[in-house]
């Protein structure tokens, strides 16, 4: 089990402006699995992301990420925990400006003082094949080089678990096709966990498991699932409503 | 447009504050100066239409020799005519002195520096235009040797009652008088001293104390029958009047007196000006940064009005707008700040003796119109290049996602500004080394325009710096450090003129801190090379004093020699001189004279040596006659040999300054001590037999050393505190700059909060940037500062300031400080940056 979050609420406001963004889910991450987590906008992904990923804390329920349940952590437990087990794919501005390509991918290596293992270091960056950009800057990079950048950023640290927040939501087709790829090999190759927020059936066509999230509640879940079977499903999610 | 551009203000108030903070505070320097120097005029004014009588009747040359006493006066016979002139109601003479001092009951003296200690004699002339003169209100008038009536305001402040014996230091033949305190004076129909004190005596007892007990006058007043102008009369009496004398119209001679006395403090005015302009061309760096990153931070906002079809014009108005706006509460603001600012420079000046407290602050029409004038101006002009810039943003760059301001090249700044600063900097050498009018003006405009070029070049000259700062941090930080580094590097521009705001606060700091050591190190040097003499007698306050001191010191065992210093001035060729006037015969043992041409031998009576400056300036050869106005009357002074010391340009004899018509009052005494005598034993009984005269000091040359030091530490002590407002408002910059900065980074920093970077490794990466500016701005200012020193030092090698010395411990405490200044202005934006909620600054747009 590589994240756990159990009977999760987040509620933002209070009074007539309350929303419950998220209303009592419970989720098992599988590890070595490669997740979707889709839904209409303003279901409630982004938010079940940002708890998971300890960048916001919820208003009731218990998030584990590994053995570790991460409601009672300071900032500064939270900061190690994503510095050393988490990864971040975004959907835009993933890089810093300032840095190189190469900069960027060892940033959260050398925050945490930590050096890079080369042989894992050379497998990433050959896996999202940019050796030929590393001495590029964000602005003279494609935005699908620059997911990429993202992923490997995400990757080198071997972190437990990658958290993903439409990372092609930005991207055409064919790049946005590239980066999922991409994400599928980490997992088929490297074994490495991720779950990625996305309303596109077919980005979930990559995944090993979708959950669906409908007004902050869980409403199903599909294990293998095809661009038909997730089309298929949301129709008949838009039918019930 | 304008609305939306009052919009956009609302929406930024704290940003605009700061850059509003410094419109603050050179508008109230401005202001204050303003309202201070016009109060200062009006009580002066006051005081002087006070102190004439509706005719005054003078000496010639008692006009001439103002700030020496002369022994000029008006007998008592002329004054007796005066009064049977056709149209006079009456005839007074004066007796004045104007250097009595009141030594009040915790025994030190009244006024401190400056103000004059004045001494009257008691009459009831009224003043001009039927103004009661100053009067004894409680009390009686005195009578006699040992009585006196004290102002009211000296009563107060000596902590004096009437019946009370009363001490005063004279210059007049005795020095200690201590009458019985009989009256109080003050003025009937209101007045003011504005800090002066006056001690009353009658006429007999103040012509024997000041005018050697002759019947005679300082002057006379003529007061008017009624209906006869002052005019009129003085035309009347300008017929009778013997030769030698001369007569004036109140008016004028309050005019004469006034407008002396405001020349003599105009200083202050522009003292006070200057420190108002740098601290607003340290303020336009600050507008120019700020409303550089508003309008870059708004460029999609006016890329969409230029898309919905607002023009160029519409845009850098909406820009422009905003300025006027910032520039009028800064102003206003500023105006009011001012008000407060002009009464504490009045605190500060009544402390030194000024005390203006009898006039209320005056509010001229010119205040208010310079300080809105000024805050406007310096605003706009400054906001108008960011201004013009917004207006190139195209259109287009609404529907892009990173819009990239225009910029204009480095190389051009470079190349302006170098040109600037070699201009800057060739005007300064004119106005320090070539014989120009208005030598200030050229060095002032000189400087400013090398520190503007600097500004203007060093986005470009401050790159190898920052690049060594960003390898440094690298190395010392890792990739914290890189990211500070990189974020010092990504704007040169913005980095570079928020380094130069604290750049020219340092430039001045460093000349200023070069220009005081060194001139300390001459003054030493001078004493050390030119001063035999074993201790000094001076007065605390730089006035003269009484010619007994010296008798009293000459008689005390041990004492071998005393040589009397006298200072005197008088006009030479239309132009005023200082003399120095010596005893020849003691001279040698006190004073080191190397004689370049001539010898000490025939320095007697109307002789003078002149300096070798002097010398050469004026093209002045041994034997040549010089004519000096003196009190007297034009006098012929022969030059007997030309000198190298570096403390009177014109050295005459003390017979020569006696017969030109100068009061015998000793400005300071240099005494030999007996070979056998043990200086420290003799330099404690002079203490004690002046003990009673406490403005009365004696040093031995250590000591005097440190008393003509003093007043160099006081000068550059109170210009530091000044400058210091203008670091206070580059380190205000500094704070702007990172907190703009931060804003606009917020998503990079979510981003790296995101990927693991904690609080402490935030701010830490926000006062390396800030420590990088601090340190640019302070290493371009000490160096600015090193050239400006040396050259001003350089020019004033003729003027006797011989030495330059560079105060590098001073220099490398700037250095640090300026790591603290960049690590205190970091606090604010650092915390800020680390307190960002993570979630929220990924998703800020
Ligand atoms: N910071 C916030 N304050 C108030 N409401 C929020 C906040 N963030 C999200 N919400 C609300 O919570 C619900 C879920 O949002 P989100 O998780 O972003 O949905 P999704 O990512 O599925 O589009 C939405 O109704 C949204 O309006
Ligand atoms: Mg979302």
């Amino acid at each position: 089990m590589a994240a756990r979050v159990v009977d999760l609420t987040k509620v933002y406001g209070t009074g007539m402006a309350e929303v419950r963004a998220l209303d009592g889910v419970t989720l098992d991450i599988g590890a070595g699995e490669f997740t979707a987590v889709m839904g209409p906008s303003g279901s409630g992904k982004s938010t079940l992301m940002h708890c998971c990923a300890a960048l916001d804390t919820p208003t009731a329920g218990e998030v584990y990420l590994g053995d570790t349940e991460i409601g009672g952590l300071d900032d500064k437990r939270l900061t190690r925990l994503r510095r050393e087990r988490i990864g971040f794919v975004f959907q835009s501005f993933n890089l810093i400006p300032t840095l190189t390509a190469e900069e960027n991918i060892l940033l959260p290596l050398s925050i945490a003082g930590r050096r890079p293992d080369r042989e894992w270091y050379d497998t990433v960056i050959d896996t999202v094949s940019l050796r030929d950009r590393l001495r590029h800057r964000p602005n003279q990079l494609s935005g699908g080089q620059q997911q990429r950048v993202a992923v490997a950023r995400a990757l080198v640290s071997r972190p437990a678990i990658v958290f993903a927040d439409e990372p092609t939501g930005n991207l055409d087709s064919r790049s946005g096709a590239e980066v999922l790829a991409l994400l599928r090999r980490s997992v088929a190759e490297f074994g490495q966990t991720i779950v990625m927020v996305s309303h596109d059936p077919v980005a979930a066509g990559y995944t090993d498991r979708v959950v669906f999230l409908a007004d902050g509640r869980l409403a199903g879940e599909l294990r293998e699932p095809t661009r038909e079977a997730v089309l298929e499903r949301m129709a008949a999610q838009e039918a019930g409503r | 447009m304008l609305r939306a551009a009052w919009k956009s203000l609302l929406g930024r108030k704290l940003r605009l504050f700061m850059s509003t903070f410094a419109i603050v505070l050179g508008v109230a320097f401005v202001g204050g100066t303003l309202i201070f120097t016009d109060t200062l005029n009006k009580s002066f004014v006051a005081i002087f239409d006070n102190s004439v009588g509706d005719v005054v009747v003078r000496p010639v040359g008692a006009g001439d020799a103002d700030g020496t006493a002369t022994t000029l006066t008006v007998p008592g016979e002329v004054v007796d005519e005066l009064a049977k002139v056709p149209g006079a109601a009456r005839a007074d003479g004066n007796v004045a002195t104007f250097s009595l001092f009141v030594i009040g009951s915790n025994n030190r003296v009244l006024g401190g520096q400056g103000a004059p200690g004045i001494g009257v004699n008691d009459n009831d002339a009224p003043a001009a235009h039927g103004i009661k003169g100053l009067q004894v209100v409680k009390g009686r008038d005195p009578r006699g040797k040992d009585e006196v009536a004290l102002d009211a305001a000296t009563v107060r402040r000596a902590k004096y009652h009437l019946g009370d014996t009363v001490r005063l230091v004279s210059a007049g033949r005795r020095a200690l008088l201590q009458p019985k305190l009989v009256g109080i004076a003050d003025y009937p129909d209101g007045g003011s001293l504005n800090g002066a004190t006056v001690s009353m005596f009658d006429t007999a007892t103040a012509q024997s104390l000041f005018l050697d007990g002759k019947d005679v006058f300082t002057n006379a007043w003529v007061t008017a029958k009624p209906g006869v102008s002052q005019q009129d009369l003085r035309d009347q009496v300008a017929k009778v009047l013997p030769k030698g004398f001369e007569a004036l119209t109140g008016d004028k001679a309050a005019d004469e007196s006034a407008s002396q006395l405001l020349k003599a403090i105009s200083f202050i005015t522009i003292f006070l000006l200057v420190f108002a302009g740098i601290a607003l061309v340290v303020g336009s760096f600050l507008i120019v940064n700020t409303f550089s990153m508003l309008v870059a931070q708004r460029s999609r906002e006016l890329a969409l009005f230029r898309a919905l079809g607002a023009s160029r014009k519409q845009v850098t108005r909406s820009v422009l707008f905003e300025a006027f706006v910032v520039g009028l509460v800064g102003s206003s603001l500023g105006l009011g700040l001012g008000v407060l600012l002009a009464i504490g420079i009045r605190a500060l000046f009544a402390s030194f003796g000024l005390d203006l407290s009898g006039t209320g602050l005056v509010f001229g029409w010119r205040t208010p119109a310079a300080a809105y004038g000024v805050g406007l101006v310096v605003t706009m002009v400054a906001a108008y290049l960011p201004a013009r810039r917004s207006s190139l943003i195209p259109p287009i760059a609404a529907l892009r996602d990173d819009v990239a301001m225009p910029e204009s090249s480095l190389h051009r700044r470079l190349l302006v500004g170098t040109l600037m600063m070699l201009v800057g900097v060739a005007a300064g050498a004119v106005g320090l080394f070539a014989d120009v009018p208005k030598q200030g003006y050229w060095v002032g405009a000189g400087a400013l325009l090398a520190m503007l070029g600097m500004a203007a070049a060093s986005p470009a000259t401050s790159r190898p710096f920052l690049v060594f700062a960003a390898t440094a941090y690298r190395r010392v930080f890792g990739s914290i450090g890189v990211l500070a580094g990189q974020n010092s590097l990504r704007n040169p521009r913005r980095t570079a003129a928020t380094a130069s705001a604290l750049m020219i606060g340092l430039t001045l700091v460093t000349t200023m801190s070069i220009a005081g050591t060194s001139a300390k190190a001459s003054v030493d040097r001078t004493i050390e090379r030119t001063f035999l003499g074993d201790i000094v007698i001076s007065n605390a306050i730089g006035q003269g004093f009484s010619p007994e001191i010296a008798e009293t010191a000459s008689r005390q065992p041990g004492v071998e020699s005393v040589t009397r210093l006298r200072y005197a001035e008088a006009k030479l060729k239309g132009d005023r001189k200082f003399l120095t006037g010596v005893d020849p015969a003691t001279l040698p043992q006190v004073i080191r004279l190397q004689l370049t041409a001539g010898s000490l031998t025939g320095f007697t009576g109307n002789t003078v040596l002149v300096s070798k400056k002097v010398a050469a300036d004026e093209g002045y050869k041994v034997g040549q006659e010089l004519t000096f106005r003196f009190p007297k009357g034009p006098t012929k002074l022969r030059i007997v040999g030309i000198h190298d010391a570096e403390f009177a340009n014109y050295l005459t004899t003390l017979d020569a300054l006696s017969q030109g018509g100068y009061k015998p009052e000793d400005s300071s005494l240099l005494l030999k001590v007996d070979r056998g005598a043990n200086t420290a034993d003799v330099k404690a009984a002079l203490e004690k037999a002046t003990e009673k005269l406490p403005i009365i000091t004696v040093k031995d040359q250590r000591e005097y050393a440190a008393e003509q030091r003093a007043p160099i530490d006081r000068l550059v002590l109170m210009i530091y505190a000044l400058l210091g407002l203008a670091l206070v408002i580059a380190v205000l910059g500094v704070v702007n700059t990172l907190g703009l900065s931060v804003i606009e980074r917020t998503r990079e920093i979510g981003l790296l909060r995101a990927i693991g970077v904690d609080r402490r490794q935030m701010r830490r990466m926000v006062s390396l940037e800030s420590v990088a500016i601090a340190v640019l701005g302070a290493l371009m200012g000490i160096g600015m500062g090193l050239v400006f020193g040396v050259a001003l030092m350089a020019s004033l090698r003729d003027e006797g300031l011989e030495v330059t010395r560079i105060p590098w411990v001073n220099l490398v405490v700037y250095l640090l400080a300026s790591v603290v200044i960049g690590l205190l202005a970091a606090r604010l934006p650092a915390r800020r940056a680390a307190r960002l909620d993570v979630l929220e600054a990924i998703g800020a747009e």
